[in-house]
């Protein structure tokens, strides 16, 4: 086990306080014990996480002093899990790991959610500082790995620095940009003695971050430029983001977007900030988005860019993307403004706080009924669609099928691949914070620890997640949770026997060398569920798909339900990566 | 383009790391950086000579630099009326009888010599980085056995010029 830590400290002169529990009343706090008690301070109802030797005397603390702590089989299940539980709730997830191969074992999910804006506090056991760089017991410079992928990450050198960092921690986390981030934790920190004089004093301390000052606020003349450009429009368009919904701006959007009567499109990680049949919803646009919502941003006049980073997957060729438009961009952090695409009218804000500004403004807004009724035509004839198999169930099938048991009511969360692009197609949402995806990263074996997640979050709620038969193989063990915790989630393994998403880019890109693609030998999933207690089903036809996607979905138990799929259907439409959102293929005129 | 950068950070550990390595991440071209405390406690400022591609780039390195939490001002003082100081120390060969010509032929750049051995000489330059260019070059005939230069430390002028055209050195 890891090295032997002194637990002596100099500082003497602790004071009793009230929080103790009554029986350890003179039992001075250590480190751990101040880290359990600040995320109590945080209103921390949930940590994700797995223990090992730096962090025993946490993890002893955390016995003291209980949070709700759940043993994930892996830890990148427990981030993931944390990236679901922070996405449904916009609240931080926390999540702690052990030094060394804990911590290592985080770093896919901490990039994630850098990437994808999540906020999370995690916490990694650290060796003792007196060993740090000796290349002691498992001990990996996580400071190091991780600095690149968090928005701000700290290594304790000091016991009485504990309440401050955890505090500034979740104030980064969760405010302007959203983000990670990373406290390491030496051992024989968690064990020293704590100054409770000193903390006393420090109590009321504001929060001190100089360099950290996020804008909320867009500005006054910024707001005119755009409500000017609104109203000269002839053919404008709004793509909302994910900053939307970290905003929980999705009623304000809605607002704004009828009371011009402006039609929007989606990203995917902004499905959800307005609901997937509203009628000035035009759908995802991308790689894999809807053809009209593609086309609606080719031929906009004006752009608003509300919460959306331009990420490549969405624009395609830079160069070529929306030629004619004006663009509003309208984000948080300024340095995603002009990163991709040139901007007209920049406005570094909140996206609630922009949108208020804008409502609050009455202005004569264009009259897009012509571009409305352009729109829906496109809409009506270049839907999403699929051509029907005598034999085979296909994958959009069961994703709509779900669909209407659900409602479009329930939580759903993707994997990453062909599925997670039908998914987000045809799964039509209803409500805000009710879709987890890995967008940014694309990681796969995201989407089961992201249901678990997402169940603890909203245990009331019908959690969903579509998997790929090899994406869920990255993440399963995390099965054992379902029983342990009696989370009803509903697993939908999408399965064509393939890595679909790279089969598909190697039949069109590589002359269908399916390289390392195809995934002849697999498990039996349904056996494999009730080796973990879990009820199995498998659907090979169409009316096994009606009936038992019915029992399963509407069952009160968690399900592993093994569709089986045409294996060599693609994902359409599609703009071939790095070509202009002109240039889409696949598009069908109905 | 080659552009002078300062920036202002807090004292935490690893914000030195986390600068670099952000420059590093994306793609940025470092000339050169120095790091050193200021007149605040607690405060230290980082100067970088870049080379970026164009203006959208240079927009983007402030952006993301200015992103840091403990980073809490980046200043770009290419165009502004600034001192630049770069030191280099130089140890080249110098037997007895060539001394007094190296000598002599140096003294233009006023380096102080502040080592010296029977067959090596080490001068200390101190001055613009093309001025320390010029020196190496004047004295690399004679052999240069060591060569270390700090890298670009400036400091804005008190007194700026109405328009000030960009410092040729920079181009
Ligand atoms: C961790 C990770 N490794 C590799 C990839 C590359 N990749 C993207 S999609 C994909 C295939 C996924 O197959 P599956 O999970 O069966 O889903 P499908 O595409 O068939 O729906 C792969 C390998 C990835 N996104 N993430």
């Amino acid at each position: 086990m890891a090295a032997n830590v002194s637990t002596t400290n100099e500082k003497t002169d602790k004071t009793e306080t009230s929080q103790m529990h009554s029986e350890e009343k003179n039992k001075p706090r250590n480190g751990a014990d101040i880290l359990i008690q600040a995320l109590h301070d945080q209103n921390v109802d949930i940590v994700f996480g797995y223990p090992g030797g730096a962090v025993l005397h946490v993890y002893d603390a955390l016995y003291r002093n209980p949070i709700r702590h759940i043993l994930t089989r892996h830890e990148q299940g427990a981030i993931h899990a944390a990236e679901g539980y922070a996405r449904v709730l916009n609240k931080t997830g926390v999540v702690i790991a052990t030094s060394g191969p804990g911590a290592t074992n985080l770093v896919t999910g901490i990039a994630d959610a850098m990437i994808d804006s999540i906020p999370l506090v995690v916490f990694t056991g650290q060796v003792a500082t007196h060993v740090i760089g000796s290349d002691a017991f498992q001990e990996a410079d996580i400071m190091g790995i991780t600095t690149p992928i968090t928005k701000h990450n700290y290594q304790v050198q000091d016991v009485n620095d504990i309440p401050r960092i955890v505090k500034e921690a979740f104030h980064i986390a969760n405010s302007g940009r959203k983000g990670p981030v990373l406290i390491d934790f030496p051992k024989n920190i968690s064990a020293s003695i704590f100054d409770e004089a000193l903390a006393e004093a420090n109590r009321e301390e504001e929060l001190y971050l100089p360099g950290y000052q996020p804008n909320i606020k867009p500005n006054f003349l910024q707001i005119q430029k755009a409500i000017q450009a609104i109203g000269g429009s002839k053919q404008p368009l709004i793509l909302a983001g994910a900053g939307v919904l970290f905003a929980d701006a999705r009623h304000e959007l809605t607002e704004f977007a009828e009371k011009y009567k402006l039609p929007v499109i989606n990203t995917l990680l902004g499905l959800g900030s307005i609901h997937g049949q509203h009628e000035l919803n035009f759908g995802m646009a991308g790689m894999h988005g809807a053809a009209v919502a593609n086309d609606a941003i080719q031929k906009a006049d004006l752009l608003i860019n509300i919460g959306a980073r331009f990420d490549d997957r969405l624009t395609g060729d830079t160069k070529l993307f929306a030629p004619k438009a004006t663009i509003i961009h309208i984000d948080i952090d300024p340095a995603e403004i002009g990163k991709n695409i040139p901007t007209d009218i920049p406005i570094v804000a909140d996206a609630k706080e922009a949108l208020k500004a804008l409502l609050k403004n009455d202005f004569d807004g264009p009259d897009t009924s012509e571009w409305l009724s352009y729109l829906n035509e496109k809409q009506q004839d270049t839907p999403y669609w699929y051509v029907e198999d005598e034999n085979e169930i296909l994958p959009q099938q069961i994703i709509e099928m779900v669909h209407s048991i659900t409602n479009g009511d329930a939580v759903v969360t993707t994997d990453v691949g062909q599925h997670q692009m039908w998914a987000a197609q045809y799964y039509k949402l209803n409500h805000d914070h009710q879709w987890v995806t890995s967008g940014g990263l694309g990681t796969m074996g995201f989407g089961f620890p992201a249901a678990i997640g997402a169940q603890f979050a909203k245990p009331d709620k019908k959690v969903i997640t579509f998997c790929g038969d090899a994406g869920f193989q990255m993440t399963l063990q995390e099965l054992a949770l379902l029983n342990e915790y009696n989370l009803p989630v509903k697993v939908v393994i999408v399965n064509n026997g393939a890595l679909g998403m790279v089969r598909q880019w190697q039949e069109l890109f590589y002359d269908g060398r399916y390289s390392q693609s195809l995934m002849p030998v697999q498990p039996d999933f349904v056996k494999l569920a009730e080796a973990y207690g879990v009820k199995g089903y498998r659907i090979n036809t169409m009316e096994e798909a009606q009936s038992i996607l019915e029992e399963a979905l509407n069952s009160d138990e968690p399900v592993v339900i093994d569709a089986r799929v045409k294996q060599l259907e693609n994902v359409y439409p599609m703009v071939p990566a790095g070509k202009s959102l002109d240039d889409i293929v696949g598009v069908k005129k109905f | 383009m080659k552009r002078v950068i300062t920036v202002t950070v807090l004292n935490q550990s690893g914000v030195l790391n986390r600068v670099t390595g952000l420059l590093m991440k994306r793609q940025f071209n470092i000339e050169s950086i120095t790091v050193g405390h200021t007149e605040q406690i607690n405060i230290s400022k980082m100067t970088f000579v870049v080379h970026v591609a164009d203006e959208t780039k240079l927009e983007q390195l402030i952006k993301q630099l200015s992103k840091q939490i403990d980073v809490l001002k980046v200043n770009d003082i290419t165009e502004k009326s600034i001192v630049l100081r770069e030191l280099a120390l130089i140890k080249v060969v110098s037997p007895a009888n060539l001394r007094n010509e190296m000598n002599s032929i140096v003294d233009p750049f006023r380096p102080q010599i502040v080592d010296t051995s029977k067959n090596f000489v080490t001068y200390q330059v101190v001055g613009q980085p093309d001025k320390i260019d010029a020196f190496i070059e004047l004295i690399r005939p004679y052999g240069i056995k060591e060569l270390t230069r700090t890298g670009v430390t400036a400091s804005v002028r008190e007194t700026q010029p109405v328009e000030t055209p960009q410092l040729s050195i920079l181009k």
